[in-house]
């Protein structure tokens, strides 16, 4: 027996095996990388992994694992505060990144400069989904406010799109009242009482309004509404365009108090980065965001309409004062609702 | 005291200890952490928290759909008990069974399975939205949520009541020349009421906390259609603590002095009524 249990270790079967495990280990190191993301990006991120993997083994030999977490914007920031441990934060708009940097210190205050275009390599317009026929005959934000018209958008408290969706209603009536506020207040509480319901994301809110049959129109971001007319029920639903309407600008973000414990700064600084090259804008595009790349762009031109865009830090003086005035606790929103009942 | 424990089984002691300590570790701990959790903030603030026009339309709503549904429940789940208990019919087994149903399916699927029938693309809400009746997020919805999840509650603590009702009692009722509508109320309707009263309260309590099934159907939006709980998970996702720590308190009270009340009444009933 003894002696047998020494054979072993001196068979070339174990040799072997040895061998394989240590080489394996050399040669193909694995990476999971968690990318923590807002609603509608699902099929978006499933498709630029697959291709950042490609790149990133062409480039290293490692493989890499991306996995995807998605849920209502600000959800997913406390999720992230509350413990879960994402390498990259790709979210529906700053100011979720910015409560990461402010109650999470996960990352610097400054993170915003850290990638080109504010650290936004996609944008997206606020646009509306009607019903085939447009019954409704709704063209423009101002037909939201008329008070037959049932309006489907999730809650701005817990969803990012849900804030794009209302500031992009009260920038189009402070541009259409001449800047005022009062006007506008009025006009988007006329909107929110049409809402028979505010789901917590933008995916909820688009299965409300197209698979459950809620409503005559949804305020959506462009690309999840472009989704839906690409996808099987294309035939029952049209798109509106606004006149003026808000530039969406989700922005990404590598965490590097947990990039650092994970050892994956590099490569999750190199995945971001993806984001910005031809590949990873065609991606972007072919998934019906708006490209920032001019070549990219004008090789997409043909599936966004124009319309006139303003940008939150035109009209709203940039996000952490929006959120103030309007989402926080006490804040505007909660008014729009009262006043609204 | 120095009474003896009666009991043949030893022991007492022990097991006395264990109970305390159990319910110490599951009940007792973190429903007081709730208390020193909110004893950290300034009363002030709670109270604002707690107090505000929109708590205050979550509570109406809440406790104003439970009641509804706790109260169908009582008047339905006593017919179904009565039925289950004093008649034997083919099937009579399985459909005792069903009664748990709502018990054992996780609520999430419960609200799920509600929203898909009664959707205006549904099965049920179709017919109904023809009629002009919608279901889904309104407060209809909520209060067929909470009817489902509380079924059980009002049926399984009648059945063993009405099991030991002694038929001889309502023929000696009627031998005396009692009517059934007199039996029923001075005979069989008070050895009942306790029972009723006991799964309202469950059933009413249940309807309180449900949160799962009752998203699903309801609309969600502040002072409309957003139920109490709702309104702490919308709290949480504002990073507002607070704010969910003071709806938790006053949820915790109102159901504290609602189980104490019921217990009064139903000693109360128990002591005037037979």
């Amino acid at each position: 027996m003894k002696i047998g249990y020494v054979g072993a270790f001196r068979s070339p079967w174990f040799g072997l095996l040895l061998g394989t495990v240590l080489s394996l280990s050399v040669q193909a190191k694995r990476i999971e990388l968690l990318n923590v993301s807002y609603d509608p990006t699902r099929e978006f991120y499933l498709e630029f992994n697959k291709a950042f993997a490609t790149y990133w083994k062409d480039k290293t030999g490692d493989d890499v694992v991306v996995n995807q977490s998605h849920g209502g914007s600000g959800k997913q920031a406390r999720a992230i505060l509350d413990g879960l441990s994402a390498d990259v934060a790709t979210l529906g708009l700053a100011y979720d990144v910015n409560i990461l940097a402010e109650k999470g210190k996960l990352l610097s205050a400054d993170w915003q400069k850290r990638l080109p275009d504010n650290s936004a390599p996609y944008t997206s317009a606020i646009v509306l989904l009607v019903r085939k026929g447009n019954p409704k005959g709704i063209k423009d934000f101002d037909d939201l406010a008329r008070p037959n018209v049932s309006v489907i958008t999730p809650n701005p408290k817990t969803s990012g799109g849900a804030r794009w969706n209302f500031l992009a209603a009260w920038g189009f009536a402070l541009k259409k009242w001449g800047g005022d506020a009062h006007k506008a207040q009025e006009f988007v509480t006329a909107i929110y009482k049409n809402t028979p319901v505010l789901d917590t994301g933008a995916r909820g809110a688009t299965i409300t309004f197209v698979e459950r049959g809620v409503g005559d129109v949804l305020i959506s971001w462009e690309n999840e509404a472009l989704e839906v007319l690409h996808g099987k029920e294309k035939d029952q639903f049209q798109l509106v365009v606004p006149s003026t309407t808000i530039l969406a600008e989700p922005p990404v973000a590598w965490l590097d108090k947990n990039t650092k414990s994970h050892g994956t700064e590099v490569v999750a600084k190199a995945y971001l980065e993806f984001l910005y090259t031809v590949k990873g804008q065609e991606i972007i595009a072919g998934n019906f965001y708006r490209p920032r790349n001019p070549e990219v762009a004008t090789k997409f031109s043909g599936q966004f309409a124009p319309t006139q865009f303003f940008t939150v830090d035109e009209l709203f003086g940039g996000w952490n004062k929006a959120h103030k005035t309007f989402f926080a606790e006490g804040g505007v929103f909660d008014d729009v609702l009262r006043n609204g009942r | 005291m120095s009474q003896r424990n009666r009991s043949g089984l030893p022991g007492f002691h022990l097991t006395l200890g264990y109970t305390l300590l159990y319910l110490g570790i599951i009940v007792i701990i973190p429903v007081g952490g709730l208390f020193v959790r909110a004893a950290q903030s300034p009363f002030q603030e709670l109270w604002r928290l707690a107090m505000n026009d929109k708590a205050i339309a979550a509570y109406q709503l809440t406790f104003g759909c439970s009641l509804i549904a706790a109260s169908i429940n009582a008047v339905v789940g006593t017919w179904i008990a009565w039925v289950l208990s004093r008649y034997e019919f083919p099937g009579r087994r399985i459909a005792d069974a069903l009664i748990d149903f709502p018990f054992a399916l996780p609520t999430a699927v419960a609200g799920l399975t509600l929203a898909k029938l009664f959707d205006p693309h549904g099965w049920l809400g179709s017919a109904l939205a023809a009629l002009g009746i919608q279901v889904v997020l309104t407060a209809k919805g909520i209060i067929l949520a909470l009817t489902f999840v509380g079924l059980p509650f009002v049926v399984r603590a009648l059945q063993p009541v009405i099991e030991q009702l002694e038929l001889e009692a309502e023929e000696a009722a009627a031998s005396l020349g009692a009517h059934r509508g007199y039996t029923f109320r001075r005979v069989i309707a008070p050895a009942l009421f306790p029972a009723i009263l006991t799964g309202f309260a469950m059933a009413f309590a249940r309807a309180v906390g449900e949160y799962g099934s009752v998203i699903f159907v309801a609309g969600n939006k502040p002072y409309v259609s957003q139920i109490a709980p709702a309104l702490i998970v919308s709290y949480l996702e504002n990073f507002e603590y607070d704010g969910a720590i003071a709806v938790a308190l006053v949820l915790l009270i109102l159901s504290m002095l609602l189980l104490l009340s019921v217990n009064l009444l139903e000693r109360w009933s128990s002591r005037f009524l037979r």
